[in-house]
Order: structure tokens, then C-alpha cells, then sequence
């Protein structure tokens, strides 16, 4: 058995955690060989190489990968694919948009958003926002396979793989990037940070979240938000938590005025401390949290980030 | 250009889902099923493009057990003009895989040739966000998922797609797969009259046969299970007495 794993790169950087993670993950699957794919991946795939746990890299460095565009990153991978036995990735939004398009290719299904692995061709997955726990045996010859990287441990760093070049694969031509546009931010990256603050529907409007924000920054998390507060545009999507959005396990996660939501409690209930602050002693949040303060956030929030 | 839409028939998402008690799955019967709201959106968007005089008729499709023909009439009452309805499942329990959706899909895309599917990112029962991009795979077709603006020109679409840190604009070639996210547009509430209208809206019922595709999945259900509960926490009485409770926990 051999697992492919699609590391996370972003503009020529490797993100360390998703893959390490991911790479952790494969461990009982095989020997794991890392592809690092874009319009510059050397040093991302260098990075990579000390990963514990990776046997090979291999790079595709061309200007077509440039933007991760899915039918040409696909098509890279389904002409790697038959040596391996699985194909991996963390369940990122690059991993989601092209991991099910390599599945059907080759004919088989993918399995998203993987929690555990039971046996080579086992997998437990949440259904239902999360509700649900699923284990499902794979009858397919190849395994498409995305984890979700907040429940697993990152792999160690100290090796040194082998990294090898791998020839383009032709370009599709079928989509074309025109412009990204990234929120400048020097707070943690949401889904590997240590500490989480999310505002929900209670905080009311764009300029409070800023209470919000002076919390996080105190505390250097990252700023979270519930699909309520998205939805009425009190934030902007990239940093929805739940089955929607991101799922994150911090170590401390605070919500203020977050009711708690079924589908916003599968996004952060594996975090290991849960704060919750709001003023409805009722809201569902409450039943998942260690610790429950019944208060206004506008009080209460700045009055924490004071004391903190 | 047709713009065609499938949509599923999921369990309404204000609904508490229960596990069976044998594991086998989520007990379905006897509660309220809906469409599945990232799919609403995806239907609102293509009868916009149609408001706007970019589509010339919008078609809903959806796979499953007969009853989505529910679904598909409120896709209708929305404004679609007609409906596919492929009957590929006895048991509300039984759910069709993405791969057999995309290859029953794949097969109308060769018979009505719309220049836009528009889907939803993921259905909310199994939760894989996969059948968009099995489709573009199956077809040949550009995909451009999670979108968060779609404006659609002549022979390509300007698509902004929601990713980690923020947002990707993307150009793809027509026809091409489109999937929805949370933020491309608020769908409508279907009128009554609109709700009458659709009952006469035309239907045509299929079977996978039809297409020639063989719906038996990949993947065997071994078990479902209730998730892991945690554990009730305390009520703190102010700030302080968090503060003081966090340091002791260790956690700031």
C-alpha cells in the first residue's frame, strides 16, 4: 500500500500544520508520498521533505499550477495515480474543490472530511453537520480521501525524504485565475490556532464585532464567527466555524453571543476548554460549554479582555 | 442557454436528527424533508439569470426516491420551467452516492446541452460536497465551487469563490459546473398563486436504466453511531470568576 498526499501550499508557502497533520493521519495507510504542486513548490516541497513519516516528495512546479486551479492540479494527480493505493489531502477548500474531481476520474468515490481510520479501506466520517458518526468500508480499488485535520495530531518534523521533480500534466485550458483576494491579518491562522474568540448573531452588527476582534488580539487568537453573524454580514465567510464553514479544535475557544447552533457545534465541540458568554441562559451553547458566563457581551467582553 | 439545477431532498434542516437505534443509519421516516438549502440557492441564482435575460429556461433534475418530485415542485413554484425527476431509490433511507449522481447528470448534460449547471456545495445529510466536481470531471467541464458571485457573459463566467483567507475570482469556459455557497444570494419564498402554477409545470419521470447507469454504491454503511457528548460544564457568576477559573485550567 501507498498513499499520494496533496500537501497545502499557498503562494509557493507550505502550510505546515494541515499537512503535518494529514501526513499523521496516512501513517497506517501506507508509505506517504508528499506531492507539492504550484508555480513555485521547491522550497514548500524542501519543507515538506522533514516531515516524520513522508518516505518521498515529489514537485510539479509550473506556471499552470500557479493558482491551484482544480483541472489541472486533477489532472496531475490522476496521471500519478497508479502507483498509490490512496490519495490524501487535509480537507482544505483547495483539497475539497479537487479531490472529488480526481475521485470521479478515476472512477471511484471520495471520502471527505475523515475522522478516523479504522483499516485501509475503513473511515469514520461525521454526516449530518455532525449529528451523526458514520463508518463506511470502501469497495473502490484507489481511496480519494480528504481528513479533517482538527482531529489529528500534527506528524513531527526531523526527517529528510528524497525530493524528485514530476513532469506537468497537460493543462485542461478550461478556467483561468483572475484575482484572490486574501484579508491582510497578522492574527493566527483560524483553523490551526491556539485560541479562538467567535461572535455570533448577539454581537449585533460589522463595527461591534470589533469588541470581539480586541479580545482576540489580547489573547493572539484568531477571530471566529457563527454562520448567524456571516449570514447578516457582521463578518465575512473565511471566518465561519461549523460544518459550513471551518472546523477548529482549539485549545480555548470563547463564543460570545453564539446560541449554539446544531451546525455551529459541529464546527469547535472538540475544542479542549469552551467559554461561553451570552445573555440568553437558555442558548444551547451553554450545554457544551466548560464554563458558562450568563452576561451582556458588550459588558462582559471588553471587561475580559481588561482582565486577561 | 438552459441552466439546469439539480436538487436533493434532504431532511429539513431545522429537523434534530435521530440515529436508529440498530446503527444503521439516521431515522428518516415520518419527519419533514426540504430541499437541501445550498441547492435553493443554486435554483434562485439560475431563475435570476433568467430574470436578467441570460438563461432562456431553467431545469431542476433530482435523484432519488419518488417523492422528490416535492422538491422539484418547489424549484418550479420558484420559477423553474420544468423538471427531471429520476427515480433511483425505493427507501427514503437509501442515499444515491455523488458518483452515480454525477454519472445520471453527466448523461442529461449530453441530452439538453444547458451552458451552465448550477449545484449546491453540499448536500447537509451526507455532507460530502462532492457531486459538482464529479460532474466537471465526468463532462470535461470547468468547475468553479463555493461561489460567492457568478456573472455570466457570452461563452465564459466571472465566478468568486469562497477559500481559506478570503476569496478566489476565477474565469471559466461555458458550459461549465458552478456550485453555490451561503453568501450568493437570499432565495425566495415561492408564491401561492406560483405554488398553483407549478403543479401544471412539466415533469418527466426517468430511472437510472434510462441513462444506463448503475447506481449500487461504492461505499458500505458498517455503522452510524451518536457522536461523542461532552461533558456538562459550571456557570460562572462574573468575569473574575472566569478569569480565575481559565488560569486554573491552565488555559490562558
Amino acid at each position: 500500500m501507498a498513499v499520494l498526499l496533496l500537501a497545502e501550499i499557498t503562494d509557493g508557502a507550505l502550510s505546515m500544520d494541515a499537512t503535518a497533520k494529514a501526513v499523521a493521519a496516512s501513517a497506517p495507510l501506507g508509505d506517504v508520498t508528499v506531492l507539492a504542486v504550484g508555480s513555485k513548490a521547491k522550497d514548500a516541497a524542501a519543507e515538506a521533505a522533514t516531515i516524520a513519516g513522508v518516505a518521498k516528495v515529489l514537485v510539479a512546479e509550473d506556471a499552470i499550477y500557479g493558482h491551484r486551479l482544480a483541472e489541472p492540479t486533477a489532472a496531475l494527480i490522476v496521471s500519478l495515480a497508479g502507483n498509490y493505493s490512496h490519495i490524501v489531502a487535509p480537507a482544505t477548500t483547495d483539497a475539497k474543490n479537487i479531490l472529488p474531481r480526481v475521485a470521479a476520474l478515476l472512477d471511484v468515490m471520495v471520502l471527505s472530511d475523515v475522522t478516523s481510520v479504522v483499516d485501509a479501506d475503513t473511515f469514520e466520517r461525521p454526516i449530518y453537520a455532525g449529528n451523526a458518526m458514520q463508518t463506511v468500508k470502501s469497495k473502490d480499488e484507489t481511496k480519494v480521501i480528504t481528513f479533517r485535520t482538527s482531529t489529528f495530531e500534527a506528524a513531527a518534523t526531523g526527517g529528510a525524504a528524497p525530493v524528485e521533480d514530476v513532469a506537468a500534466a497537460e493543462n485542461p485550458g478550461l478556467s483561468e485565475w483572475l484575482e484572490d483576494k486574501v484579508a491582510e491579518s497578522d492574527r493566527p491562522e483560524l483553523t490551526s490556532a491556539k485560541i479562538v474568540v467567535s461572535g455570533g448573531r448577539g454581537v449585533g452588527s460589522e463595527e461591534d464585532f470589533a469588541i470581539i476582534e480586541a479580545l482576540a488580539d489580547k489573547l493572539g487568537a484568531a477571530v471566529g464567527a457563527s454562520r448567524a453573524a456571516v449570514d447578516s454580514g457582521f463578518a465575512p465567510n473565511d471566518w465561519q466555524v461549523g460544518q459550513t464553514g471551518k472546523v477548529v479544535a482549539p485549545d480555548l475557544y470563547i463564543a460570545c453571543g453564539i446560541s449554539g447552533a446544531i451546525q455551529h457545534l459541529a464546527g469547535m465541540k472538540d475544542s479542549k476548554v469552551i467559554v461561553a458568554i451570552n445573555k440568553d441562559e437558555e442558548a444551547p451553547i451553554f450545554q457544551v460549554a466548560d464554563f458558562g458566563l450568563v452576561a451582556d457581551l458588550f459588558e462582559a467582553v471588553p471587561e475580559l479582555t481588561g482582565k486577561v | 442557454m438552459k441552466v439546469l439545477v439539480p436538487v436533493k431532498r434532504v431532511i429539513d434542516y431545522n429537523v434534530k436528527v435521530r440515529v436508529k437505534a440498530d446503527g444503521s443509519g439516521v431515522d428518516l421516516a415520518n419527519v419533514k424533508m426540504s430541499m437541501n438549502p445550498f441547492d435553493e440557492i443554486a435554483v434562485e441564482e439560475a431563475i435570476r439569470l433568467k430574470e436578467a435575460g441570460k438563461a432562456s429556461e431553467v431545469i431542476v433534475v433530482s435523484i432519488g426516491v419518488k417523492q422528490a418530485q416535492e422538491t422539484l415542485r418547489t424549484g418550479l413554484a420558484m420559477g423553474a420551467d420544468r423538471a427531471i425527476l429520476v427515480t433511483a431509490a425505493e427507501d427514503v433511507h437509501e442515499d444515491i452516492e455523488p458518483l452515480a449522481v454525477a454519472k445520471i447528470l453527466a448523461a442529461i448534460v449530453k441530452e439538453e446541452e444547458p451552458g451552465l449547471v448550477i449545484c449546491g456545495k453540499q448536500a447537509i445529510d451526507n455532507d460530502l460536497g462532492a457531486t459538482g466536481q464529479m460532474l466537471a470531471a465526468l463532462t470535461g467541464l470547468a468547475q468553479a465551487t463555493n461561489a460567492n458571485t457568478l456573472e455570466v457573459a457570452d461563452d465564459s463566467a466571472t465566478v468568486a469563490r469562497e477559500v481559506d483567507g478570503g476569496l478566489q475570482t476565477i474565469k471559466v469556459s461555458l458550459p461549465a459546473i458552478v456550485t453555490t455557497d451561503l453568501r450568493l444570494n437570499e432565495p425566495r419564498y415561492a408564491s401561492l398563486p406560483n405554488i398553483m402554477k407549478a403543479k401544471k409545470k412539466p415533469l418527466d419521470e426517468k430511472t437510472p436504466a434510462d441513462y444506463g447507469v448503475d447506481v449500487s454504491p461504492r461505499l458500505e454503511v458498517v455503522k452510524t453511531a451518536e457522536p461523542a457528548a461532552r461533558a456538562a460544564g459550571i456557570m460562572v457568576g462574573s468575569v473574575d470568576e472566569l478569569v480565575a477559573k481559565l488560569k486554573d485550567a491552565g488555559a490562558i
